[in-house]
């Protein structure tokens, strides 16, 4: 009888050039993708060595992190940073890669591009040198973020030493209430297995409420994965994984994609297969879910109260964040709301804040940045007129890239000043320095913008 | 491979990377002088040059990918980092700059004090705390090779290259 597996045993079982042994698996990659921030090195390795890009045509380059929203032009920008995406621009020729960069109509962040383009495939090994990498997992890819040794090592081999995790399942199960999204699934996850609570281990999302999310709310949760501590989140391909990587770009087509499909449906956990832990939640009572502390465990329901702090650390944030233990967060005042980054930038996302919004306006206290992951996303928005509802709205709308969610191109946070952002995390000064992030969902973010402060969509109306 | 030092303290649990050097400090394209930026926005964390082994609380190094954490952290003058545990892509990142992240367990990590003088032996795997004891702790054999015989990971998989051109044949 064959052994059962997991999705993720599969997948690595299919990659290995070498098994583990005293020494780590050399696990293949059959998909590299990279950027201007943690490159410049690896590059500089390679040039040191002598050594070549061994596989240019399964290497990716874009730019997100450090330019600018506001154009697409390094014209007038920090000089540091166009150094730095002017060396992507020259490492990449030199070595052969294509590069999406600011004057591509595939530019964009670097894991909304991926599953734009048809490049993240079911079955796929993938790597960057970004932790959210985990967000193609949603494709049953096995991709996870690496370091700047790493990215040198898969440039020059397309090759990675690594030990095997542990399989964790996580059944997400029940019908999601109007107002509640994948991003409070996944906020909801965190606060129960703690930021380290996945370390060591490779996370399937499964569960009914799982198979009824789209694609965009499946990337939501795989690219938390990492703040649950685990490198690699995936969900089992499905109907309506094919459904949207159908007539990609780099999708397979005719033939090809029938025999992709194929291979595609084995993937799936055998019945039975060992998993080391599972956790069980049952989404049908959860609440919008908010942060109120400086880590993504520290979350509770939207119409809850702070806890009471359990040690120094959680004390420690509470006085950062400039909250009272016992105070509910609604109503909490609020300076910026950001909506976009690898969480929650697509197409579906800013369809949610564009519902809150359209003919509503922004409190005038509020700033409020939308910023598509994408070009093409953003292309398409404006297809649909969302950017004429946000702008309307008194939003700024804005050019494709990473932006306030690290705050590495001058989109930041004041000190002293909260936000409430759709992004990952809400490390101190992760948005600025001194500034204070709130995590939420677009529609959470789009309805306190509206209200000044932390405010609960469910109230406002106008909901599908 | 021995080292002595004094320990430097930041007792907090879940230091994130951020923390540890900040994304505007992440423009540079080397590596030069990057711990200048240690722990910039963390002042209140009072780290000093002139120790070697750093002492932490649970889950250091958590967030994210960047290796410039660890570039930091060596640029300054560490050499080793010990807390209950680590984040997975920073524990990688640091055996792979002969950086050494050694977890213990609680009750040996209570024992940890400032200026305490703690001695970290490689090749027997040992952290010794003066007038305290001596424990072991684990680290990837295959790690452990690599950093005392400073050997390359990168040469170790170019060496697999008909290995790997075998299974990029197979398709």
């Amino acid at each position: 009888m064959k052994p059962m597996k997991t999705l993720y045993d599969k997948i690595w079982d299919a990659h290995l050039v070498t098994p583990e042994t005293d020494a780590p698996a050399i696990l293949y990659t059959d998909l590299h993708l990279i950027h201007e921030v943690t490159s410049p090195q690896a590059f500089s390795g390679l040039r040191k060595r002598g050594l070549k890009v061994r596989r240019p045509d399964r290497t990716f380059a874009t730019m997100d992190h450090s330019i600018p929203t506001t154009s697409r032009s390094l014209t007038g920008f920090d000089e540091i940073a166009a150094n730095q995406v002017r060396q992507l621009e020259k490492n990449c020729k030199e070595f052969g890669i294509p590069l999406y960069g600011l004057d591509s109509p595939n530019q964009g962040i670097v894991h909304v591009i991926g599953p734009d383009l048809g490049l993240t495939q079911p079955g796929r090994t993938m790597v960057c040198g970004d932790s959210h990498t985990s967000t193609h997992g949603a494709f049953g890819a096995l991709a996870f973020g690496i370091g700047t040794t790493e990215v040198e090592m898969v440039l020059a081999s397309q090759c990675l030493l690594a030990r095997k995790s542990k399989n964790l399942k996580v059944n997400f199960n029940g019908q999601l209430q109007r107002g509640v999204t994948s991003k409070d699934m996944i906020l909801a996850l965190i606060a129960k297995i703690g930021i380290g609570g996945g370390t060591g281990h490779v996370v399937e999302y499964a569960g009914s409420a799982i198979r009824a999310l789209d694609m965009d709310a499946r990337m939501t949760i795989c690219n938390m994965s990492i703040e649950g501590g685990a490198r690699a989140g995936l969900v089992a391909p499905d109907d309506t994984t094919f459904q949207y990587m159908s007539g990609r770009e780099f999708a397979p087509k005719g033939k090809a994609w029938d025999e992709a499909l194929a291979r595609w449906k084995q993937l799936p956990s055998d019945e039975g297969a060992h998993y080391d832990r599972v956790v069980d939640i049952d989404v049908s009572s959860l609440e919008p879910m908010i942060t109120y502390g400086t880590n993504p465990g520290m979350s509770i329901p939207l119409t809850g109260r702070v806890p009471k702090p359990e040690n120094a650390a959680d004390a420690a944030a509470l006085r950062y964040m400039a909250i009272e233990p016992g105070q509910a967060l609604l109503g909490h005042k609020i300076d910026v709301v950001f909506i976009g980054s690898c969480t929650n930038s697509r197409l579906s996302d800013l369809r949610n804040a564009a519902k809150v919004l359209r003919g509503r306006k922004v409190s005038p206290s509020v700033r409020t940045l939308v910023v598509p992951g994408s070009y093409q996303i953003k292309k398409a928005a404006e297809a649909e007129g969302l950017d004429k509802i946000f702008k309307e709205a008194g939003a700024e709308w804005r050019e494709a890239g990473c932006s306030m969610c690290l705050a590495m191109n001058g989109d930041q946070l004041e000190p002293g000043q909260t936000s409430v952002s759709t992004s990952n995390r809400n490390f101190e000064g992760r948005q600025g320095k001194g500034g204070r992030t709130l995590l939420a969902s677009p529609l959470t973010a789009a309805a306190s913008a509206i209200a000044g402060h932390v405010a609960d969509v469910r109230e406002l109306g106008g909901l599908q | 491979m021995k080292f002595t030092s004094k320990a430097v303290l930041v007792p907090q649990e879940n230091i994130d990377t951020d923390q540890i050097i900040p994304a505007r400090f992440l423009k540079t394209t080397d590596k030069v002088g990057i711990g200048d930026h240690l722990f910039e926005d963390r002042p209140d964390f009072g780290v000093k040059r002139g120790s070697q082994i750093l002492v932490a609380g649970d889950n250091f190094g958590c967030g994210s990918s960047r290796e410039h954490a660890v570039w930091a952290l060596v640029d300054f003058g560490f050499k080793a980092v010990v807390s209950t545990s680590f984040a997975d892509i920073f524990r990688q990142n640091s055996l792979k700059n002969g950086f050494l992240p050694i977890v213990v367990d609680r009750q040996t990590h209570a024992l940890l004090n400032a200026g305490t003088n703690l001695t970290v032996d490689v090749d027997n795997q040992t952290l010794s705390i003066e007038g305290g004891p001596t424990v072991k702790f684990p680290i990837d054999s295959f790690s452990k090779t690599c950093i005392l015989e400073n050997l390359d990971e990168i040469g170790y998989v170019l060496k697999h290259d008909a290995a790997i051109a075998g299974f990029e044949s197979r398709g």
